[in-house]
């Protein structure tokens, strides 16, 4: 086994252990609710993967976790702890219903109605995010903490506006906004139940690996967040690269908003803020923040997220048990980080001396 | 409503009985905080905690009907989380501000989970304190009945100040928090310290969980909190990591988060949502106008963000 692969192989097995582990003491902590951990195991896995009806709720799950999961993603590259997915696919969803009924309103033609929606989307969630890297930037406003207040304030504004300006009368006792002609919805791919904002998440994840890892611009945002300074004496624009990274992962986050409103719900409400957000900084922390790799953990973890009601179902576990198994995981992840060159089977082999050769005067 | 008799005096009156009720969460989850980044380590974490105080002092309260074994339940269920965190924020390579995004999704998590038989009934509330009597009107002395645990709260602040500046562990907690290095040529565990002062300051948070849960609101629902963990956090920096100004910081806040429900009560409700926001919005705008590029600030803990070895 040579050096490269025994380090390519650490960084799968690693997360992989990572997630076994956190399986395993997930099935202890529903051993001590009383459930049976391989039941349990077994229902998520049929909820999840098992036919392809429940595979369908699983992708429709995985599509906005995807494009929420950037949102946390691009900016790390940068050195960026951001968090607010929440308020940017608010703010999304809410510009998007907006911008929806506006353009069809004014009767343009369903692509146009939906190119619209995409594009107010993900101007407000970019807008929001970019705010975040502007204080940062310029104000040195702890990013983390900043993000965090500001899905707050989106989920106040939403709030606001669904129950004042936006509100659609006749939606009573959930405040809505009025609702996207049926036409302009996102439809479903061709067999199944599966909407485009899956092709989006898909095509959003590629192009953000394309981005950070093939041209100059995400060369210089990798450079800007492994050393600030260093970037800076190499005459990188530092206050652009995090305003146009935090732009870029604040527009896929709109873009889910986009997705929940125009492709699920059809209106805004409260059910725009269901945990995507959250969802979406765990994707980008278990996937060590590869746009690739979080397409694929995205489908991971939007199986977990489709198994809550059967584990309420079937087993009688409440349905924040959903909630503590993501965060099991989250913190077994963050474990395995301190584990990389630690292990004895994944160091590299110092090139063995060769064996002293027998001289005939041994003894 | 209190506020019919006393026309627009309404208002001044339900933000100062809102601060008196509000700021006790603050109060604690931000001395919690204070002490946990004198030692140079940052616990977003306190959400999840508060949550699960909130929870676990509920709960306790409930089943044993002893609201004040339901606030050191919730003081050490804070513990529990506080060494969970304490034990991974210290491991090689792995940052304290994404534990403590893990530790607010698991100990959320784990206060719905458990305290979800705890939604319906109702538990014994911890006693209240009347300050109002010298007064005739009943708005007044329902205003002034303030928690114990506030008072509490307030007491522990210059304690907790003459901790830090003149006891010897308090200089032992600001040498970890300072220089690492200088600490460890002392001879000091960095470790144990920094453990010790992230429990501590737990256990402190989950109190603060105890009187979200026991005094006001005074119920358990899973939307119970309202960020005031995190809140906290911006609070200490406001606060320039000083425990007495992390009390007046408490203050604003609680009476920030008052003006909402104090201006829907005189029939003002048309923005009823935004002012709800204004906590954190004023959280925003105050880290703007403290934080600056160009200094650190004054009074922020030598080590504090910088990674381990």
């Amino acid at each position: 086994m040579t050096d490269r692969w025994r380090s390519s192989l650490e960084k799968i097995c690693i997360p992989i252990g990572a997630l076994v582990a956190a399986l395993a003491l997930f099935g202890l902590f529903c051993a001590l609710a009383g459930a049976n951990p391989f039941g349990v195991y077994y229902s998520i896995y049929r909820a999840a993967f098992g036919s392809w009806s429940s595979f369908q709720n699983t992708l429709i799950q995985a599509s906005p976790l995807m494009l929420s999961a950037l949102c946390t993603a691009l900016p790390a590259r940068l050195g960026l702890v951001i968090i607010g997915n929440e308020g940017a696919l608010v703010m999304g969803g809410l510009a998007a219903v907006a911008g929806g009924l506006t353009l069809s309103g004014a009767g343009a033609p369903v692509l146009g109605v939906q190119l619209g929606m995409a594009l107010a989307g993900m101007a407000a969630g970019g807008i929001w995010i970019a705010i975040v890297g502007a204080l940062r930037h310029y104000r040195a406003v702890n990013e983390t903490i900043s993000s965090l207040l500001m899905n707050y304030i989106a989920i106040a504004f939403l709030n606001h506006m669904v129950n004042g300006p936006m509100k659609d009368p006749s939606s009573l006792n959930k405040p809505s906004s009025y609702p996207i002609p049926e036409i302009d919805m996102l439809g479903t791919l061709p067999g199944s139940r599966v909407h485009y904002g899956l092709v989006l998440g898909l095509i959003a994840c590629g192009l953000a690996y394309f981005l950070i890892q093939r041209t100059t611009f995400g060369f210089a945002a990798r450079t800007a967040g492994g050393n600030v300074r260093a970037a800076r004496v190499a005459g990188l624009p530092v206050g652009k690269l995090t305003l146009a990274i935090c732009f870029l992962g604040g527009a896929c986050a709109g873009l889910a908003g986009m997705v929940e409103v125009a492709a699920v719900h059809g209106r805004a409400n409260e059910s725009l803020n269901a945990n995507y957000g959250y969802g979406g900084v765990l994707v980008a922390f278990i996937a060590r923040h590869n746009p690739l790799a979080a397409s694929l953990v995205a489908l991971l973890l939007g199986g977990i997220l489709a198994s809550g009601g059967i584990l309420q179902r079937s087993h009688g576990l409440p349905d924040a048990t959903v909630m503590v198994f993501q965060g099991i995981v989250f913190l077994s992840v963050l474990y395995s980080d301190s584990l990389y060159g630690k292990l004895p089977i994944f160091k590299p082999r110092p090139a063995r001396p060769r064996p002293p050769v027998a001289t005939a005067t041994a003894v | 409503m209190a506020s019919e008799a006393l026309g627009w005096w309404g208002i001044p009156l339900a933000i100062i009985a809102g601060t008196l009720r509000g700021s006790a969460p603050f109060l604690f989850v931000s001395l919690g905080e204070c002490l946990t980044e004198k030692s140079g380590k940052i616990n977003l974490g306190l959400e999840g905690t508060l949550l699960m105080g909130a929870m676990s002092a509920y709960a306790v309260s409930y089943l044993t009907g002893s609201p004040w074994l339901g606030v050191i339940v919730a003081g050490v269920a804070g513990m529990f989380l506080g060494c969970i965190h304490g034990w991974l924020s210290q491991q090689p390579r792995v940052n304290d501000v994404a534990v403590g995004i893990a530790m607010i999704i698991f100990g959320s998590g784990l206060a719905f989970f458990l305290g979800k038989p705890f939604i319906q009934p109702s538990a014994p509330q911890l006693p209240v304190i009347s300050l109002g009597a010298w007064s005739q009107m009943p708005q007044v002395q329902s205003a002034l009945q303030i928690s114990p645990l506030f008072l509490a709260g307030v007491a522990i602040a210059p304690l907790m100040q003459w901790f830090f500046r003149s006891s010897r562990w308090g200089l032992l907690v600001r040498a970890v928090g300072d220089s690492p290095d200088a600490a460890r040529a002392m001879g000091i565990s960095i470790f144990k310290v920094r453990m010790a002062s992230i429990v501590a300051g737990s256990f402190l948070a989950g109190i603060g969980g105890a009187s979200l849960s026991l005094f006001y609101p005074g119920s358990w629902s899973e939307r119970i909190s309202s960020g005031q963990g995190l809140m906290a956090v911006a609070l200490v920096i406001f606060a320039r990591w000083n425990p007495v100004q992390c009390l007046y910081a408490s203050l604003l806040f609680g009476g920030a988060q008052a003006i909402g429900p104090a201006l829907q009560s005189v029939g003002i409700d048309s923005y009823y949502y935004l002012f709800n926001a204004s906590p954190y919005i004023l959280t925003l705008i105050i880290m703007i106008v403290t934080c600056s590029p160009k200094r650190t600030l004054t009074g922020a803990p030598g080590a504090l963000g910088q990674a381990q070895e």
